[in-house]
This record gives C-alpha cells, structure tokens and sequence, in this order.
C-alpha cells in the first residue's frame, strides 16, 4: 500500500465506529454509504488531509470526493 | 375517555448513584453525592463543594462507541439516563442500520444550561485565538440545546416528538408534564421525558456571584445540601440526568412493562413576577395557584397525598415553601403529610432536579418506602413552626404512599407541579 493510501486510512479510521467496516475494504469504497462515516464528519477529514499535505481543498472538491480512491486521487494531484 | 398515563421506563445518572440500581440503594441509605471539588477551590468559589456523577467503566466505553470525540457532560449523562430508561422500559436498541423510525415513540428532554463546558472549553477559545480550524463537526453536537434528544432519537430510532424544553429548575418537572399532556391527548404511545445539566464553574459561577450557593460546608461536603436545617446557607450545585419513559397504560400494559406509577395531573405555571415575584424570587400566589391546579386536575383530594417531593432547596425559601404547602393543600399541622428533599443527597441538579426527583417518587411509590431526607437534624425554627419534625423522615420508612405531590420552583417565577399515584389496572 503506498504511503497516502495508508494516510488516509489511518485518518479515515479515526471516524469509522465499527472496525468491521473495512473488512472488504477497497478503494473504491464509498466514505458514508460503505464506510458508514457520518456525513457531518466529512468536513473534519477534509481539514486533517489539509493539515497532513498542507494543502486547499475547495468546497466543490470536496463534493466531488465521494469515495477513497477520490480522496487519493485528489491528494496525488495536488501534492505532485 | 381519557388516556391513563403511566410511568413505564427509568434511567437515571446522580451524583450518588451512576445508574437506576445504586441510586435506589443510596436514597435508600440517606447516602449524600456531594463531595469536594478541587476546580471551585482553585478558582476562588465561595461554594467549593458539587454533586458530580462518577461514571462506570461500562458507561464511559458506551460514550466511546458513540464516536464523539469529548462529551460535554449533560449530552453523557442524557445519554446514558435516556438508553437506560428505555432498556429498563423493556424496549429494544434497535440496529443503528435499521430502516424505519417509530411513528409512536417520541422525546422530550430539556436542560438548563446544555453545554456551557465545551462552550468555555473549546469554542469561546478556538473562536477567540482565531484557531478556526480546531472547532470540528463534533462541537455543534455538543452545545446546542437538542442536541442529547436528537442524538437519542438516533440511537433509540423514535419518530414522533422530538423536542429540547429549556425553564431554569422547573425543566424537568415541564418535561414529564409536557409529555404526559402529548401521551393524554393520543399524540403519541411513548414519550422519554426528563432533563440533564452538566457540572461546570461557568454557570455554577452565576450562583456563586450571587451568594445562593452553600459557602460554610467545604470541610464536611457530605453535610453540605441541608434543606430545611436551620444552619441551610444556600444550595449546593450538581449535575446528571434523569429519564423517564411516559407511555399510555394500554401499551405498558400489552407490552407487560413494569409500571411504576401513574401520572394523575399536571400544572405549569408562572407568578408573571408580581405579588413579591422577581426574576430570582417566586410569586407566592403563583405557586399556590399551580398547586391547586394540578390537585385538581388530578381528582386526588389533599388528605389523600401521602408524600410530598418539595422543591427544598436549602434557602430561606425553604420555610415558605413548607407554609405554601400547607396553604395550597388545605391541610393543618396534624393533617400534613410527609414531606421530603431528595436534594438533601443529591444536590441541586437544576435542569435535571425536577425529572430525578420524579423519578425518585416513583421509586418509593412502586418500592413501598420513603427516602430520608437528611441534614435537617436542626430543624428550621421556621419550618418547625409549621410542621411537626415526624413529618420530614430522617431514615428510610417502609411505607407505601398511595399519591405524591411533586413541585419544581424556577429562575423566571416559573412553576411546575404534578400528582403522581399507585397504579391500578
């Protein structure tokens, strides 16, 4: 697993309730359909990526940013 | 015809008893909550002695669980008191994934002051350090008023009323009798009904400021809440939560619940601040006209009250209180019941008082005793002019009371009252 991957599991982790969540875990899982994240906490993953890339992320990426292989994508953009 | 109404669940978190179980056991035991506080003692608090819930293991893991990062301390003890109650209702959690929310079930849970401790804690200084970034989604969760009946409607996935009612040290007693009215009419089967307020010196330093907190017992905090003594030199503060499951008799009864008492009548009232009435002091007729209201929507007549739960704070209202009873009842030294302060051991738990001492009532009504009410062993001259010492029991009596009276007193002139009886199918 590469290292933003890993970074954004472990942040993503912090607001899952039920470990077993991951259990089938792939990318493409969505963060409050699969992961079952309450959609309120969104926002504050969105400011511990900020604050783990130092980067900006708009409010219209955010809502572009449904799954965890989007997340990835979208720090691997703005990071390269 | 007229719905009966039905005490049919209780959850409670006191400063003497973390849950239903040990609460029973220590009002039984006149065992006293209040202890010393180091926090007011640091702060220069006149009053450095509180009612603060100890928390089990079991119950902080259950917080945990519910994923929000710091509790401000009314949301847990709401919490806690609300899932209980609806457990000790014989109802089911249901599956956090499950579909459908019950049309039938509704909540009613008030504070006084909700989460003034985050406020102080993380808001006021995120916002005041322009640390913006540090207020997370959590926090909105934690200080609006609704926030511990939102959240139960979650858990517990109710679907009728949900609703936050907020009257200074009536709070809890308006919840139960706002709830038992939306029962009463058909509005709803089941409604939990209560109150919670935290521990915090931001808004128990509002009482401190104005000298009504109890100053002379640092150094003995188990003897500090002393209502009706007459070394009473102000209340002491507290904090928990108190929830109690209001439903019609007919569901209670098919579901097989186990029915602790039934609710005979309510009043709420305000003495408009007239006739001696202030923001801080009650209109004497205003109270006696709440009284009398909720007598009579009972159909109890007053020789028949066994007990009354007063409001008894340990102020000099205490001895006022005590002839406004005599008055509003109709009743005569030797005609007068027994009459008790469940904040003699818990403190005063403002926003919560109203739903614990309820809950307290239908403890004794259901268990056949009547709690002590302790550190009045110098009776009042005043209160001992009007009613004979036999009256306030100093240990546990093994006495069932067939009605209760129960009365909350508020900042704002506010009043609540409401008879409470055995059940009888």
């Amino acid at each position: 697993m590469d290292s933003i991957e890993k970074t954004v599991i472990d942040i993503l982790k912090k607001y899952t309730l039920n470990p077993s969540v991951w259990d089938q875990y792939n990318a493409s899982f969505n963060l409050t359909k699969d992961l079952k994240i309450n959609s309120a906490r969104v926002v504050d993953i969105i400011l511990d990526i900020e604050d783990a890339y130092d980067i900006s992320i708009s409010n219209a990426e955010i809502e572009q940013t449904r799954s965890v292989g989007q997340m990835i994508a979208l720090i691997e953009k703005k990071t390269s | 015809m007229k719905r009966r109404v039905v005490i049919s669940g209780m959850g409670v978190v006191a400063p003497n008893g973390s849950n239903l179980d040990s609460f029973t056991q220590s009002i039984r035991e006149g065992k006293s909550g209040i202890r010393k506080i180091p926090e007011l003692e640091e702060k220069g608090f006149r009053c450095q002695v509180g009612g603060v819930p100890r928390l089990e293991q079991e119950q902080i893991e259950y917080l945990a669980s519910l994923g929000l990062d710091e509790h401000s301390a009314y949301l847990s003890y709401a919490l806690l008191a609300g899932k209980d109650a609806w457990l000790d209702g014989g109802l089911p959690v249901p599956d956090p994934e499950s579909g459908e929310s019950d049309p039938q079930s509704g909540i009613i849970l008030g504070t006084g002051f909700a989460g003034i401790d985050l406020t102080g804690n993380r808001l006021v200084p995120a916002v005041d350090s322009g640390q913006l970034r540090k207020i997370r989604s959590d926090l909105v969760e934690q200080v609006m008023l609704n926030a511990p009946a939102a959240l139960l409607t979650r858990i517990l996935a109710l679907g009728n009323i949900s609703f936050c009612n907020s009257n200074a040290c009536a709070t809890g007693t308006d919840a139960i009798i706002m709830a038992y009215e939306y029962v009463t009419s058909g509005k709803a089967a089941r409604i939990l009904a209560g109150g919670a307020d935290g521990a915090s010196p931001y808004y128990w330093a509002l009482f401190d400021s104005m000298r009504i907190l109890a100053p002379n017992h640092n150094h003995e905090p188990e003897r500090a809440s002393r209502p009706m003594s007459a070394t009473a030199c102000g209340f002491v503060p507290a904090a928990g939560a108190a929830m109690l499951m209001i439903e019609d008799a007919e569901t209670a009864l098919k579901r097989g619940a186990k029915i602790y008492a039934e609710i005979l009548g309510g009043s709420m009232n305000t003495g408009g601040q007239r006739q001696g009435g202030s923001m801080t002091a009650a209109n004497p007729h205003g109270i006696e006209s709440c009284i009398r209201a909720a007598m009579k929507a009972s159909g109890v007549k007053p020789g028949d009250i066994d007990l009354i739960s007063g409001h008894l704070t340990a102020t000099k209202a205490d001895a006022s209180e005590v002839a406004l009873w005599m008055k509003s009842l109709d009743l005569d030294r030797k005609s007068f019941p027994y009459i008790q302060s469940l904040k003699s051991m818990t403190g005063h738990l403002l926003g919560a008082s109203g739903a614990i001492e309820t809950l307290a009532a239908a403890l004794q009504m259901s268990g056949g005793f009547i709690h002590p009410s302790i550190n009045c062993e110098d009776l009042h001259p005043s209160v001992a002019e009007i009613i004979p010492r036999e009256s306030i029991p100093a240990t546990c009596l093994s006495y069932s009371p067939r009605h209760m009276i129960k009365a909350s007193f508020g900042f704002g002139d506010v009043n609540a009252c409401l008879v409470l009886g055995q059940f009888k199918a």
